[in-house]
């Protein structure tokens, strides 16, 4: 699995809980929130479906780390290697 | 002796979305060609049960994550909300959304989302967190309401009148009541029903004995027919515009009608089963306050819901009142959409409406015998009924625990 792999599933995500947002040219360096009309229960879904999805968990002090593309890449891909090695 | 414009409360638009229609010109032609439309759907544990089914567009005034993160019942209020301003011709963007209130009546909320999370966690071994963050605002109480004025950014107050089956009624009047307070100058009251998409309420009343079946879809719900069974739930919504008089002449707007009467009692002796003397108090009282005398009542739209029991009680109700009335015409909706529970009264009443207009009285269908208990004069079987001139209508509306509500309208005279 890739950083861009990680991303990918991120987006699928948002396509899935904000089904209005342009995704196409979202910026993995940019605040996601800066980019896309998503809010804090928008936030909760995403944490929830990479639960429900992927069996993967973000405690609440580490919601921070979903703020764009790349921080979710940098802060998730980790978790996915622990969960494929388990 | 005239009266006060700004104390007489006239409706001045309208929103719906019935089974079988989803504007009033769609909803009414129906009921005048006897058109039933009531399908089979599934029903998680159940198999498959008769409900009357909405297919009205969401997107036509919801973004799609509203839909998502939302209700039905809120859905449902939006449309019937947009659809009923639009009607209105109020020049939306120019009042004061801080004088318009939201009154939705619901026979119940949050049981559809409740449901869907219980069986979510299903899936996830019981696990509560797995349970969705937004539960507590899908399952609010005010919920419908509450959807309506974020959509469509509204100031003023907003709840939900839960009032069982007499809830469509109910949010009418509270949102007249308002009016005369002078807590708003606008008013957007009605009704909705999600209650299609919970098992609960369609396994409560198999249970009951108290659930309606055909092998026909389209004559499960048969209200005065001795083969009556039960009761066909569906969803739904109507929504109207309310305004003072005054208000309604000075922007020249278009008056459908009069709100003139209404009254809400309750039995206070049995849960389910209704009590007919109280029925016929309730419709008496309503005549009263609207300084008529039953003889004025040119429709009384009944709420029979096709139960054994309950339809006899009603007919009871308005035998007795009606005695004398040659040209009262009596008539039902539920033979065609079901019964769409807190939606029900704002939808029966919206059907009858044009009646003011075309003299006819839309009949009750999937009548193939009439039981005798059920007989009332002028009963409007089958085929719409041409009369000379309708100017006011009596619209019944009751539920569980006893609640009995009755709204008269006119036509308006100014």
């Amino acid at each position: 699995m890739t950083k861009e792999d990680v991303k990918q599933i991120v987006l699928d995500i948002i396509a899935e809980i904000a089904p209005d947002e342009e995704l196409s040219d979202i910026k993995p360096e940019v605040r996601l929130r800066e980019q896309l009309d998503l809010d804090s229960m928008d936030f909760l879904d995403i944490v929830m479906e990479l639960r429900k999805q992927h069996g993967i968990e973000v405690p609440e002090d580490d919601y921070p780390e979903l703020a764009s593309l790349d921080s979710c890449a940098d802060y998730l891909l980790p978790k996915f290697e622990a969960k494929a090695s388990a | 002796m005239e009266r006060d414009p700004a104390k007489r409360i006239v409706i001045t638009g309208l929103g719906l979305t019935s089974p079988n229609g989803n504007t009033l010109s769609e909803y009414r032609a129906n009921l005048l060609a006897g058109k039933a439309r009531v399908q089979r759907i599934p029903m998680r544990y159940m198999g498959e049960v008769n409900a009357g089914v909405c297919d009205y567009d969401p997107m036509k005034y919801q973004k799609r994550k509203e839909v998502r993160n939302g209700t039905r019942a809120g859905s449902i209020a939006i449309y019937c909300s947009r659809e009923a301003v639009a009607d209105s011709g109020l020049d939306w963007d120019g009042i004061d959304k801080a004088r318009v209130g939201v009154y939705i009546g619901t026979t119940e909320h949050g049981n559809v989302e409740t449901e869907n999370e219980v069986y979510n966690i299903s899936q996830f071994d019981y696990d509560t967190k797995y349970w969705t963050h937004h539960h507590n605002p899908r399952t609010v109480a005010n919920n419908p309401a509450g959807e309506v004025t974020m959509n469509m950014g509204i100031h003023g107050p907003h709840y939900t009148i839960g009032a069982a089956c007499a809830a469509g009624n109910a949010g009418l009047i509270q949102g007249a009541q308002m009016l005369l307070l002078g807590e708003v100058d606008y008013a957007l009251a009605g009704g909705v029903s999600e209650s299609i998409h919970t098992f609960g309420i369609f396994a409560g009343f198999k249970s009951q004995g108290a659930l309606g079946d055909h092998e026909d879809p389209n004559m499960a719900s048969r209200p005065f027919d001795k083969s009556r069974n039960g009761i066909v739930v569906s969803e739904g919504g109507a929504v109207y515009v309310l305004e003072r008089l005054s208000d309604a002449q000075a922007r020249g707007a278009n008056i459908i009608c009069e709100i003139v009467g209404w009254n809400i009692n309750s039995d206070a002796t049995d849960a389910v089963l209704p009590n007919p003397e109280r029925q016929a108090q309730c419709m008496r009282a309503a005549i009263k306050r609207a300084g008529l005398t039953p003889q004025d009542i040119d429709i009384v739209s009944t709420h029979a819901t096709a139960t054994p029991a309950g339809d006899i009680q009603e007919v009871k109700a308005v035998r007795e009142v009606f005695a004398n009335c040659p040209t009262t015409y009596v008539n039902n909706t539920k033979s065609f959409i079901g019964h769409a529970m807190g939606a029900a009264g704002a939808l029966e009443l919206a059907g009858n409406l044009p009646s003011f207009n075309d003299n006819q009285v839309h009949p009750t269908i999937n009548v193939t015998e009439l039981d005798p208990e059920c007989a009332v004069e002028n009963l409007v079987l089958n085929e719409p009924k041409l009369v000379e001139r309708v100017d006011t209508i009596l619209n019944n509306s009751f539920g569980m625990l006893g609640i009995n509500s009755a709204l008269i309208v006119k036509r308006f005279v100014d």
